[in-house]
């Protein structure tokens, strides 16, 4: 430890901390551009220069490490004429349009200048002009004059982006902030930079000229996204979510947001917005008082349930559902006799059911992941599903962390990855199988019965071997399965292979959850098994159609795992009662719509990956006649006669869920009474992967205008390995006819050599896919 | 794709640096695409990222940083002409001056026939011969004169 004294206070800090980082422990500010705690650090702004005892000239606090027995002063005569002389310089290129400024109000430079500028300049030449660049519909830099080169935004798409989109070119007076070759920014976390940049040169395109920061209000709320559960600050105007801005929760988001996060908020004002009750009569829909509508679901419901068995009536949910929501669904279903649940749309293997301790989880907390040093990744398109997990599973790989990969596309995750076995679903289990073999080979371990057989019937290929080398080498081993091995038909399979592979090498073993509420979905007992009489799970109530449907923000053709298997259902079904918040195409199916608000405009509550349960508050008055789902099932409740729908607010639904009840011991991860068996599943022909693509995961992004328009959100293309393609005689660009059952979509192929032989990458949860079958299974490719 | 020149060119500079430092070689490999084609195109920046496995905008910030790449066609005979502070006391304005009107291009041009190239440069460390140029950024001449520039662009015009 080291002892200095800055401006007079003593501080005793670790050796080569930075003087910046001492003053601000000490709750000294120092005036900075460049430096920011989560980037490397520059020191080209300059602003931060202070005076030290001993030192000929003022120094760069940010740069300049600690040492014994240092005297520092900020407020000096020499450090603060050393930093009005620095402020001097920034303004003499900076533009003087503060009132046609997006970052008026909210700017570093502008805030500095009232401390440390003149009130007039001395520069009376002519100013540099750096000419407006287009890097993308997020992020706008329209007006690069106002650039003061700090770099943040460089260094942030290097160190926590992974990726190198933007660099400061050429030299000098004529540096500049550009992209190679006027490409645009890509990165999935590239809102960031609008935070970073001190100044108004990088703005939020979707905000531009819409408010100031000053008439907006800042209200708390959570990310009803991925299942990190970002800490958002949602920005009010005139009862419209103008924009969203991250809130610093140092264990959960860090600083940062997603810009699926960021940006989405764009889909709460959609045209779409579903804001009055409306029923189907006569194949017209009506818009109707809410009294109406729902006095006709719950006759509706009742007579289903009286006439043909509440067993025909069955309910699902999207995950990014609140925890309340989730809750008085299957309080309401079940009341009506049907233990037909589910909220797990996109899953395909429900073998696991009952058969797991709790709730499927990450297995350790969000900000451990930092620390770990051996990775074993399992179906995940980590960088697209969980933008800020990734990042994190980055900063480890920083540290030294092996990250070793088994999936069935190879997209660059934008780290260096140790080993990969890059295969086709139905390969899988193998290559967990021969991981697992390897590893007990070294281990001398015996394994459990329920993984001999598949054990048995491999032998560890080098890749193979490599991982175990690498994941037995490891302190703190983490085994994580993505949305695609729990997607897959084989989950559980896949499930109990990773769970004795933990077990070998003291690995922690978790899930990524899917969505926002993947852990909050069990705990609410929106799952067919949380009684003890079992209903249907989410693929066995569409396979054996059921006479009524309740669907909670659900789009049967872009939500499920199989949308043509729901769009079948759904059209067979007496009754389906759609809760949205938009109108779609549910119109087609349903018989009655019933206006639901999104997570900006109710309370609610999410349980997110590693198990935390955030609740908050509405932002914003229902728009139109919309109203709270768990208000909504409410009424109904009581309507049907349900016993214990009495709730004043949304938190006496959330308390009755988890009060008393202790949390950490419903999450859980280990099977029980499942086996694996050696090559159980096969595809004969090509077999469908899927990913859902980051900006149709649910039905807010969807809606979001700007990422619509990012490269994320393009139209999805079948991919195929160049092989598959020569022999089928198709040419990369050609328009194919994918078949799955007996539904088709026509889409352009193009090849791709990274991903294995034998399948086609086709996005779901897109409308040109929707009409095809399962996310799994045979495909087949024709040209069209 | 570099030519395998260059690549032999820039794996024999690889050798002197870690194996995991390989865009420690990015000035030495853009210098070598220069000297094969004259200048340095954004494709082959590209490719000599591709090649490092570097991001392509550092080879830019690299390509665009340093004055002596050129990022755009010039002369068979490039002539950058240094306008730092000691050449300039002793008239380097007088001599760009001189070789504008002479070859009747501007700075940053290349004459019709594309043989003359014309470019402001930085000191080149011989303040002693100044005012100077260098010829294709390979050879300096120095104490120049109009007679001694025009005998030298009199014996590259014959090259």
């Amino acid at each position: 430890m080291i002892n200095i004294e800055i401006d007079g206070k003593h501080i005793e800090v670790e050796n080569g901390c930075s003087v910046i980082d001492a003053a601000h422990r000490l709750g000294i500010y120092i005036p900075h551009f460049c430096y920011h705690k989560k980037l490397s650090i520059a020191a080209n702004c300059r602003m931060c220069l202070v005076q030290i005892e001993k030192a000929p000239k003022p120094l760069p606090a940010c740069a300049t490490p600690v040492a014994e027995g240092m005297k520092v002063f900020t407020a000096s005569e020499q450090a603060v004429k050393a930093q009005k002389g620095v402020m001097e310089f920034l303004l003499i290129n900076h533009p003087l349009d503060c009132p046609i400024c997006d970052q008026g109000g909210e700017c570093e430079l502008q805030d500095l200048a009232v401390g440390y500028g003149g009130s007039a300049s001395r520069y009376q030449e002519e100013k540099r002009v750096v000419l407006h660049k287009d890097i993308g519909p997020l992020v706008a830099a329209e007006e690069m004059s106002r650039c003061i080169n700090c770099t943040r935004c460089v260094r942030f798409g290097i160190e926590i982006g992974g990726a190198m989109e933007l660099g400061q070119a050429f030299r000098g007076e004529h540096a500049e902030i550009m992209a190679f070759m006027s490409d645009t920014v890509d990165s999935e976390l590239s809102g960031n930079m609008i935070d970073l940049c001190p100044v108004g040169a990088l703005t939020s395109k979707p905000f531009r000229y819409s408010a100031r920061t000053w008439e907006l209000s800042r209200r708390k709320s959570i990310s009803p996204h991925d299942s990190l559960g970002s800490n958002l600050a949602v920005q009010v105007k005139n009862n419209r979510v103008m924009r969203v801005l991250p809130i610093e929760n140092e264990d959960v988001n860090e600083c940062w947001l997603s810009d699926k996060d960021r940006f989405s908020y764009e889909g709460l004002n959609s045209a779409e917005r579903l804001t009055k009750p409306m029923i189907k009569q006569g194949g017209k829909w009506l818009e109707v008082e809410w009294q109406v509508a729902l006095e006709y679901v719950a006759n509706g419901l009742r007579q289903i349930a009286h006439e043909t068995g509440a067993e025909n009536i069955g309910a699902l949910a999207t995950p990014n559902s609140t925890l309340e929501e989730l809750y008085l669904l299957q309080k309401l279903v079940r009341g009506l006799g049907s233990h037909n649940v589910d909220f797990r749309l996109r899953q395909s293997d429900f073998s696991a059911d009952s058969k797991q301790t709790g709730a499927p989880w990450l297995g350790m907390a969000v900000a451990d992941i930092n620390r770990v040093d051996r990775f074993l990744l399992v179906g995940s398109f980590l960088r697209k599903d969980h933008p800020l997990l990734a990042s994190r599973v980055r900063q480890a790989t920083k540290a030294g962390a092996q990250v070793n990969l088994i999936h069935s596309t190879d997209d660059d995750l934008l780290m260096p990855i140790a080993n990969k076995e890059i295969v086709s679903p139905t390969e899988m289990t193998t290559v967990l199988a021969q991981v697992l073999k390897a590893l007990a080979t070294a281990k001398q371990a015996t394994l459990d019965t329920s993984v001999q057989q598949i054990v048995q019937s491999v032998t560890p290929s080098a890749i193979a071997q490599a991982m175990a080398d690498s994941l037995a080498g490891g302190e703190r081993v983490a085994i994580l399965l993505g949305n695609f091995a729990q997607q897959h038909p084989q989950a559980s399979q896949l499930q109990l292979l990773a769970q004795h592979i933990a077990a070998l090498c003291g690995a922690t073993f978790g899930f990524f959850g899917e969505a926002a509420n993947s852990v909050g979905g069990y705990l609410a007992q929106a799952v067919p098994f949380a009684d003890a009489e079992h209903g249907m799970n989410a693929s066995a109530m569409l396979a054996a159609q059921r006479k009524a449907y309740i669907l909670l923000n659900v789009e049967a053709e872009l939500d499920m795992q199989n949308p043509q298997q729901a769009l079948a259902a759904m059209g067979a079904a007496d009754m389906v009662v759609a809760l949205s918040a938009y109108k779609h195409h549910a119109t087609e199916y349903a018989d009655v719509l019933l206006p639901i608000t999104p997570f900006t405009e109710t309370s609610g509550t999410f349980i997110s990956s590693e198990g935390r349960v955030q609740s908050f508050k509405g932002t914003v008055q229902p728009l139109g006649e919309a109203r709270p789902a768990w208000k909504v099932l409410r009424v109904l409740g009581n309507m049907l006669n349900i016993p214990g729908f009495d709730y004043n607010n949304s938190e006496a639904v959330r308390d009755e869920v988890l009060v008393g009840t202790d949390l950490p011991a419903k999450l859980g991860n280990v099977l029980h009474g499942v086996s694996a068996q050696a090559a159980t599943w096969d595809v004969t022909g090509l077999q469908r992967v899927s990913d859902v693509p980051i900006y149709a995961t649910d039905a807010i992004v969807r809606r979001a205008a700007s990422l619509q328009k990012t490269r994320d959100a393009a139209t999805p293309r079948a991919l195929m390995h160049s092989v598959e393609l020569k022999k089928l005689n198709l040419q990369s660009g050609e328009m194919v006819k994918l078949t799955q059952e007996h539904g088709s979509a026509r889409l352009s192929v193009i090849a791709d050599d990274s991903l294995p032989h034998g399948v086609v990458r086709v996005a779901a949860g897109h409308a040109v896919t929707a009409e095809l079958g399962a996310m799994f299974g045979a495909i087949m490719v024709e040209r069209a | 794709m570099l030519s395998e020149q260059v690549r032999a060119k820039t794996d024999r500079e690889l050798k002197k640096y870690p194996p995991d430092r390989k865009q420690s070689a990015v000035m030495s490999a853009l210098r070598f695409v220069q000297d094969e084609k004259g200048w340095i195109d954004t494709a082959d920046m590209a490719d000599v990222a591709a090649y490092l496995g570097m991001p392509q905008m550092s080879v830019y910030e690299v390509a665009t940083f340093y004055n002596m790449y050129n990022l755009k066609p010039m002369g068979r005979h490039t002539l950058t002409v240094c306008t730092n502070l000691s050449c300039q006391l002793v008239g380097a304005m007088e001599t760009l001056n001189y070789i504008k009107s002479k070859l009747g291009i501007g700075v940053g041009e290349v004459t019709a026939d594309g043989k003359f190239g014309l470019r402001e440069g930085e000191c080149q460390n011989v303040c002693d011969e100044a005012p100077l140029f260098m010829i294709n950024n390979k050879k300096t001449c120095g104490h120049l004169t109009k007679e001694k520039i025009d005998q030298i662009l009199a014996e590259l015009d014959k090259e």
